[in-house]
């Protein structure tokens, strides 16, 4: 892998990978936020998270790649959220706090029996695509090609199940099927965004461009495209002022993409209270 | 256009049929020895009071609940076998759809067709069509690519009903949906009823309380109250009078019309 020549600050290596990460996860985490917001389970990236955490303390305790550790916890967990939920064992917000709670319990014990927390931990915490290597850019991308294939083959199976489960269940969909697979892409997304954006906040970019799309758009359609526009937009510009001001990535990623659905509230609040003809 | 009904679906075959049906919940009688039918081209209405098992007998009859005593057939088969979902078009109660994300009246009329039972296949010109004819026939056509949120209550609940017809069921399951909706809206909803039983030869089983859009158009009504108290042609429950231990208002002015 050679760097190509791309304009400052993407000129170094190092940085094309960077970017090539932070777009993929600007791509595949408001795909499959989209469908989740829709299901009001925004919050269920974060539980997620937090099981992954407990994955990224398995794979340093035994020495294995944290990402392959992360990714069977946090698919477990999600399919721990999907069964609770289904056998109305729990409502979704108390099976969410018992997966999130355990997870988070579970990484603090396994970390303590390895090295504590050590600067390797906090790059899952927080994030840092300055330093992602190219063998975890291939898994990134993988991963996000997986869940934007399934999401485009599938999407409209998922989007009767998102939007009205009773009715699909009437029309013969595989409903619990559907639920299960969407948790599994939701546990992939989850894994595949810490790295850059960091488990804390991971979530947010599932959520927050989905946010954004919500108040533009008109369609399922439009809102799948405008999340994944704010998600890439902010992405990019996130890593460049990230690189060029010396500012956290992940952080600065996240709070550009707020700061999208802050501005475009506001637009819309004024182009709304102004008079608009023919607006009956 | 009774020659658009298909060869097998002949009056003696019901769409649907209970018979002797019992059923309940923790051991506790809801519904006791309910026989219904629906046979195509025939509108049913099914009314009764509150907590008189209406809800129950269509979950029985769409294979979401088992009964304890009795069988139901749905297209001659036990309905947890049916394999051609797309032959029911179902319109839920008060659809439990989630409006967090924008989504057009068109986007969800298409999911209709996913009923049909090869769910994962990409979407063809003929589903394009289906999908165009169902919102014709319910004259929404105009407000295809509208949020379905920014639409009344009215248009949302016929943009339910041609997510029902998009799938061109053989029986249609309505569970009370002309609940607070203008007059104007229920004479299209009648329109569109009476287009899917003329046109498409369907079999139409309508819960509801308020039928005086379609009174002129209900083949025969069921009166439900545990068991069913009555079933026959509207003019027949006017004349044997409204004594059938329902309350008054359950049984309101259109009924007297037909007097």
């Amino acid at each position: 892998m050679t760097a190509l020549t791309l304009p400052y600050p993407f000129d170094p290596l190092y940085m094309q990978r960077a970017l090539l990460a932070c777009v993929a996860v600007g791509v595949f985490a408001p795909l499959i936020g989209t469908y989740l917001v829709q299901k009001r389970l925004s919050l269920i990236g974060d539980g997620i998270g937090h099981v992954a955490f407990a994955g990224v303390g398995a794979g340093l305790l035994i020495g294995v790649a944290p990402i392959w550790t992360a990714l069977v916890f946090a698919v477990v967990g999600a399919l721990g959220v999907e069964w609770l939920r289904g056998r109305r064992r729990a409502s979704g917000d108390v099976a969410l706090a018992i997966l999130f709670y355990s997870g988070i319990a579970l990484g603090v014990v396994l970390l303590s029996l390895g090295d504590g927390l050590n600067a390797g931990v906090l790059t899952y915490l927080f994030g840092q695509p300055l330093t992602v290597r190219r063998d975890e850019v291939i898994t990134i991308l993988l991963i996000g090609g997986a869940i934007a294939a399934t999401m485009v083959l599938l999407r409209r199976p998922l989007f009767s199940v998102v939007t009205d489960e009773d009715w699909s269940r009437v029309a013969g969909l595989p409903v619990d099927r559907l639920n299960t697979l969407l948790a599994v892409i939701t546990a992939a997304a989850v894994v595949g965004a810490m790295r850059i954006v960091g488990i804390l906040l991971v979530a947010a970019m599932m959520v927050l461009p989905v946010a954004t799309a919500q108040l533009v758009a008109r369609s399922f359609r439009g809102t799948l495209s405008v999340a994944v526009g704010v998600g890439v937009g902010s992405s990019i510009a996130g890593l460049a002022l990230s690189a060029v001001v010396g500012l956290a990535p992940g952080g600065t990623i996240v709070l550009l993409a707020a700061g999208a659905f802050a501005v475009t509230a506001v637009v819309r609040r004024a182009v709304a209270r102004a008079p608009v003809r023919g607006n009956v | 256009m009774l020659d658009s009904v298909a060869p097998d679906l002949t009056m003696s075959t019901p769409l649907v049929e209970a018979r002797g049906v019992r059923f309940g919940y923790d051991r506790h009688p809801v519904l006791y020895d309910v026989d219904l039918a629906v046979a195509p081209g025939e509108f049913v209405a099914l009314v009764g009071p509150n907590g008189s098992g209406k809800s129950t007998l269509l979950k029985l009859l769409l294979g979401r609940l088992e009964p304890w005593e009795g069988s139901v057939h749905l297209f001659g088969s036990v309905p947890s076998q049916v394999r051609d979902h797309g032959r029911l078009g179902y319109v839920p109660q008060r659809p439990s759809l989630a409006s967090e994300v924008p989504a057009t009246v068109e986007e969800i009329v298409s999911a209709g067709r996913l009923a049909e039972g090869r769910w994962w296949r990409p979407f063809r010109r003929a589903d394009r069509d289906a999908v165009r004819h169902a919102l014709e026939s319910v004259d929404l056509a105009e407000l295809a690519r509208r949020p379905l949120n920014e639409l009344s209550g009215g248009q949302q609940q016929r943009a339910f009903i041609a997510r029902a017809f998009a799938s061109e069921p053989a029986l249609l399951v309505l569970d009370e949906p002309i609940a607070g909706v203008d007059a104007e809206s229920q004479r299209r909803f009648r329109d569109a009823l009476v287009h899917s039983i003329r046109e498409h030869g369907a079999g139409v089983l309508l819960v509801s309380h308020e039928l005086s859009a379609v009174a002129q158009d209900v083949d025969r009504i069921v009166v439900l109250k545990g068991s069913v108290q009555f079933d026959g042609p509207p003019a027949e429950l006017a004349s044997t009078g409204v004594s059938l231990g329902i309350h008054a208002e359950d049984l309101p002015l259109w009924l007297e019309e037909l007097r």
